[in-house]
């Protein structure tokens, strides 16, 4: 112990013991990080209207509250909704349009670039209610329709950013030579391109599942009426009070997220160590 | 040599021909944006131009400047934004700092107490704080069974709680950016400084730290523009207390229908996120900033 505090810890020869502020820092702060969201698991389990920790009587009762409200039930199928068809409708036109951007090299393209991740950059209340003016002009207030399209422009970006990178690390060479063999452009990318970057597709796919099931102030002006989603109704739920309602719900979120995000990693990591 | 150059030209175009058709392939996602994005967000613009009478007027900008509550809803998004920011450094800067000294192992099982609230979504967290932090919730209990204080503190629907849950929330988006330019680092150049005679404390100040500048920048001013336009946690933990641009604008649409007041407001806001991220481009490319760390 006595011989690591005084050995040497980085380049700059700082020992250890010097710096074991720096370590306690670390510790806490990661702590912090972690701590408050995890704590509501064992929480969410309590039978007590006011969440404690640790519970003294452990129930599984909010779970079946939130299992058998039809409320909440329309909304979680909402949800899964909306993001399961943001995915399908995001994945392809972000995918094209990072190809096109890619391939073209177009003076454009930056231009194009630009414009095309304006929806990450602009304060997502002014994408809400311009979204909202829109959509009760076009008259698709409330749809899913409107749901996901205003979810895609918000995931296009993400598949744009993974996309695009595993593109500049692929050799468009490969793809050259199997259209001078005689396949058309399309050919060469779905049997020669797609099956290379087809990690950080998928990885796209799901960030915009995530993007779309995560959403909050979007949802909160355009989703409603036969279309509310669980993030909608959790937002109006905990203006109010704290329901423990949505400690299980959030409980069930963190698994769903931890699983999906675990899955991106694993394919992300798979097209980078190609 | 005539046909030669013909063909020269039919190629060129042809070339040319094939680049626009790729660029094409853009058209959907560009059309979708356009769409839902850029035509709404100009009618806010032009509304915020209308008065009430329904001609040109600046009757939206002026009510900004003329009322009080305004000018005190700008001071106290820029105070939360600030604070946020200086905040964020101060706590993430030493974390990505001792994540990026480690062996790879070890830093990424680090990482992932960095990436995990990263990905879970923000209304799980800022519900969790909510807990954590009323009045008969675990923060209090423990430090009350601690003695740290006596009575159970106010210590969320007020600043505090905002604080608290931005900088949770934030602190991500500030030590990926810093952490990634860290490990870019050059480790030679601190032994360099050791070997030339500078102490810790002095090689860790004059090389080390200029080196992770961009990625302090760029982290920072993500954490801040994100800040400026943040609604949910603010109107979750600030009990209406703390009332930012972001919240002022729902509420003019949500409870008093005046779009003009919020498409003024809209304005102003996309403003200044626009400003700031011209002087974050100035320090780095966008693209650095949007995949920062992903």
């Amino acid at each position: 112990m006595i011989g690591w505090l005084s050995a040497s810890a980085s380049e700059t020869q700082i020992t250890h013991g010097q710096r074991i502020w720096l370590y306690l820092l670390a510790v806490v702060v990661m702590l912090l990080l972690v701590a408050p969201t995890l704590i509501v698991i064992p929480m969410s389990f309590s039978d007590s209207q006011y969440l404690e920790f640790p519970p003294e009587n452990w129930s599984l009762r909010w779970y079946r509250f939130y299992f058998s409200s039809n409320e909440w039930m329309l909304a979680t199928r909402t949800s899964f909704a909306a993001a399961f068809l943001t995915m399908i409708v995001a994945t392809p036109i972000g995918v094209m349009a990072a190809y096109g951007l890619h391939a073209s090299k177009l003076p454009y393209m930056r231009l194009a670039f630009v414009m095309l991740i304006t929806p990450m950059m602009v304060p997502v209340v002014l994408v809400a209610i311009g979204a909202f003016y829109a959509y009760v002009k076009l008259k698709i207030l409330y749809t899913m329709t409107g749901l996901v399209l205003a979810h895609s422009i918000l995931a296009i970006p993400l598949v744009l950013i993974v996309t695009g990178a595993a593109l500049k690390s692929y050799d468009m060479n490969q793809e050259n030579a199997a259209r001078s063999l005689g396949a058309s452009r399309f050919r060469a990318f779905m049997t020669i391109t797609l099956p290379q970057i087809r990690f950080a597709v998928i990885s796209s796919a799901l960030l915009s599942f995530l993007a779309s099931f995560d959403e909050v102030v979007i949802a909160m002006f355009i989703s409603g009426g036969d279309n509310p989603t669980l993030t909608r109704n959790m937002f109006n739920a905990l203006r109010d009070q704290i329901d423990p309602t949505i400690a299980s719900i959030s409980t069930l979120m963190i698994l769903l997220t931890t699983l999906l995000m675990a899955l991106a990693q694993i394919f992300g990591r798979g097209s980078s160590n190609r | 040599m005539a046909a030669n150059g013909m063909n020269a030209t039919g190629l060129l175009r042809d070339e040319w021909m094939e680049r626009m058709r790729l660029f094409g392939l853009s058209s959907p996602a560009l059309l979708l944006v356009l769409a839902i994005l850029v035509i709404p967000v100009g009618w806010l613009f032009y509304v915020s131009f209308v008065g009430a009478d329904g001609t040109f007027s600046m009757e939206n900008y002026e009510r900004m400047i003329r009322r009080k509550s305004y000018a005190r809803i700008f001071r106290t998004t820029f105070e939360v934004s600030l604070l946020t920011t200086g905040l964020c450094i101060i706590i993430g800067y030493p974390l990505a700092y001792f994540i990026s000294q480690l062996p790879a192992r070890l830093a990424n099982l680090c990482m992932i107490t960095v990436l995990l609230p990263f990905w879970t979504s923000l209304l799980v967290r800022t519900y969790a704080w909510l807990v954590l932090l009323q009045k008969r919730g675990l923060v209090n209990d423990w430090a009350i069974t601690l003695g740290l204080w006596e009575e159970p503190l106010k210590i969320v629907h007020n600043m505090t709680g905002t604080l608290i849950g931005m900088v949770h929330i934030m602190l991500p988006f500030l030590i990926l950016p810093v952490y990634g330019a860290m490990k870019a680092i050059d480790r030679d150049y601190l032994k360099a400084a050791a070997n030339l005679g500078a102490g810790p404390t002095r090689a860790f100040w004059t090389v080390f730290f200029p080196l992770s500048m961009p990625g302090l920048i760029a982290g920072s001013l993500m954490v801040f523009v994100l800040c400026l336009g943040f609604f949910v946690t603010p109107a979750v933990l600030g009990g209406g207390k703390v009332i930012l641009v972001s919240m002022k604008i729902v509420s003019n649409i949500e409870l008093f229908v005046n779009w003009g007041a919020a498409s003024a407001l809209g304005v102003v806001l996309l403003a200044l996120t626009v400003i700031t991220l011209w002087i974050a481009s100035r320090f780095l490319r966008l693209e650095q900033m949007t995949g920062g760390g992903r």
